[in-house]
């Protein structure tokens, strides 16, 4: 199993959803985050006064896939994600050791 | 009836009125118009603070530091609301001392059903002592902003207190109550000196005895809502039409004229510190809009009920190109942390208005029974007029400076003035309050 982590624009979280749904990915969890890679951030002017305001809002998503699906699941999230512009975000993935649907008491890819 | 018939009657007719006029105003009585609209005009200059002040001013502080905020406005009406019929009515509106009232008015005394001031000698009293309770409290309510983010709220209850007494109620007997300055022919219609002057350098003095907020220059201070904001300046600007138009006293043509400047100059001022951001820094931002918004508001306040329309529409623009200088390089140049920029609009605004006032002041806007020639200004050929604004600025803002430096001093002596740093970190709301927003 492979735990999917993407930082991404939040505008794109619907379209990205969508394309994970249509692989047949069941869930994720989504935080609002904040934080700048290459894109920096931006500033801010009030009154005369100008803040670099370094850390910018995005959405982290993270889905917990079978190893043979990992790939698929990138590139759809990749392609969805994607405007092409500086700032369209990061994608990490690492192995998965455990799982559990806390319900059920099912294990592993049962429980995903 | 003939055209020339028709011309003898309404000749005849205005100068009955010419005659008679004078004689109605000496008898002090009652009128339902101006009462109704000196009862509403009292409302919405009320409503200036609360909420327009208050949510004007915490949606420029950040998140931490909001309810503090409001709190100050909220505080500020309640404490000077009672003193004000405690004393703070005499001694500003009653007798003709040259410095300070008398004490004929003290727990109200005497202002019963019928009681008329000669100060305003168509409404009741009551109203007229209600009308000026609602510009004391905007007043204190506005020092508060530039010491937002840090100063404790015991400490500004107990300035609150004595910053009025000591003065803005003699400011104001001074200008509008028979004392030296009104004497001396000053024109400040609604409070270019009384509110703006007085509470810019007020603002500014306890600006620099505080002390800059931590982080100032270095840390991101941006306000935490600026729609907040937006809507305090909209309840401000529609309270101003009762601030400059109530200032007339009356329901009357020189009310509508006042509030047709008032209105002109807030919309000059906004067009006019975005289009000089827009120029220097590329974007016309929403802060800015309602910066010269209230600028104007500001500054055409001593000015309206004397000024033309579009003598309010220069003001406006004047108001809009000198604040925003105030509030983007002088305080950057001088290095002191006005956080709301009580100095920078309202100080600014309030000396440009009330000497702009001395400019402009045209003779057929200001025409009563009482002053049958008018004020002209210096435009109108009476170029003494700018010298007695200048003095009454000088006046006004040399008590101020003076007095809010050493009430400042000795509230310090007894009531920390500034929060401690842990305490301004933590945000005022949670560690002054016990609230905090989620």
């Amino acid at each position: 199993m492979k735990l999917i982590v993407a930082i991404i624009k939040p505008f794109k979280l619907d379209d990205v959803r969508e394309a994970l749904n249509r692989l047949g990915v069941n869930g994720m969890t989504v935080s609002e985050v904040k934080g700048y890679g290459r894109q920096k951030g931006h500033t801010e002017i009030y009154r005369g006064a100008e803040y670099v305001v370094s850390f910018l809002p995005k959405v982290r998503i993270e889905v917990a896939v079978p190893s043979e699906q990992a790939d698929r699941v990138i590139e759809a999230l990749s392609t969805a994600a994607r405007t092409g512009q500086i700032g369209d975000g990061k994608i990490f993935v690492t192995p998965l050791d455990h799982a559990v649907r806390i319900r059920t008491g099912e294990t592993d890819s049962d429980a995903l | 009836m003939s055209g020339r018939a028709w011309r003898r009657v309404v000749g005849t007719a205005l100068a009955l009125c010419a005659t008679v006029s004078p004689a109605l105003a000496q008898t002090p009585k009652i009128d339902g118009a101006d009462t109704a609209w000196m009862i509403v005009a009292t409302g919405i200059v009320l409503m200036m603070t609360l909420p327009g002040l208050a949510l004007f001013y915490a949606g420029m502080v950040r998140k931490k530091n909001v309810l503090a905020t409001m709190a100050q406005s909220l505080a500020a009406t309640a404490i000077v609301s009672i003193l004000w019929v405690m004393v703070g009515y005499s001694l500003a509106f009653t007798g003709d001392g040259a410095l300070i009232g008398t004490l004929d008015r003290i727990f109200l005394a005497g202002i019963g059903m019928d009681a008329i001031s000669p100060l305003a000698p168509t409404i009741p009293e009551a109203l007229f002592m209600l009308y000026q309770m609602t510009f004391a409290i905007i007043t204190v309510a506005l020092v508060a902003g530039s010491v937002a983010d840090r100063m404790r709220f015991s400490a500004f209850v107990a300035f609150s207190a004595l910053w009025l007494i000591v003065v803005y109620v003699p400011i104001a007997h001074w200008v509008w109550g028979n004392g030296f300055l009104g004497t001396a022919g000053l024109l400040d219609f609604a409070g270019g000196t009384v509110v703006h002057v007085n509470a810019g350098v007020a603002g500014l003095v306890a600006a620099l005895v505080v002390g800059a907020r931590r982080g100032y220059g270095s840390e991101n201070l941006a306000p935490f809502d600026l729609s907040m904001a937006v809507v305090g300046t909209g309840l401000l600007w529609i309270g101003w039409f009762g601030f400059n138009g109530g200032s007339a006293l009356g329901a009357n043509s020189r009310a509508v004229m006042a509030i047709t400047a008032t209105h002109l100059a807030a919309c000059a001022g906004a067009l006019t510190w975005i289009a000089l951001e827009w120029r220097m820094r590329g974007k016309p931002s929403v802060l800015g809009m309602i910066s010269g918004a209230v600028a104007g508001l500001g500054t055409i306040t001593p000015a309206s009920g004397f000024v033309l329309p579009w003598h309010a529409v220069i003001i406006g623009i004047v108001a809009g190109s000198v604040c925003f200088w105030a509030c983007t390089w002088l305080k950057l140049r001088f290095k002191y942390d006005d956080s709301l920029d009580v100095f920078g609009v309202h100080g600014i605004g309030g000396v440009t208005g009330t000497l702009l006032a001395g400019v402009f002041a045209a003779a057929a806007v200001s025409i009563s029974p009482a002053a049958p020639a008018g004020f002209p200004g210096l435009l109108e050929g009476n170029p003494r007029q700018l010298l007695i604004q200048l003095f009454g600025v000088l006046a006004t803002g040399a008590w101020s400076a003076i007095g809010t430096l050493v009430l400042l001093k000795l509230v310090d002596r007894v009531l920390p003035l500034r929060a401690s740093p842990e305490d301004e970190l933590a945000g005022l709301d949670i560690t002054l309050h016990g609230e905090a927003l989620q």
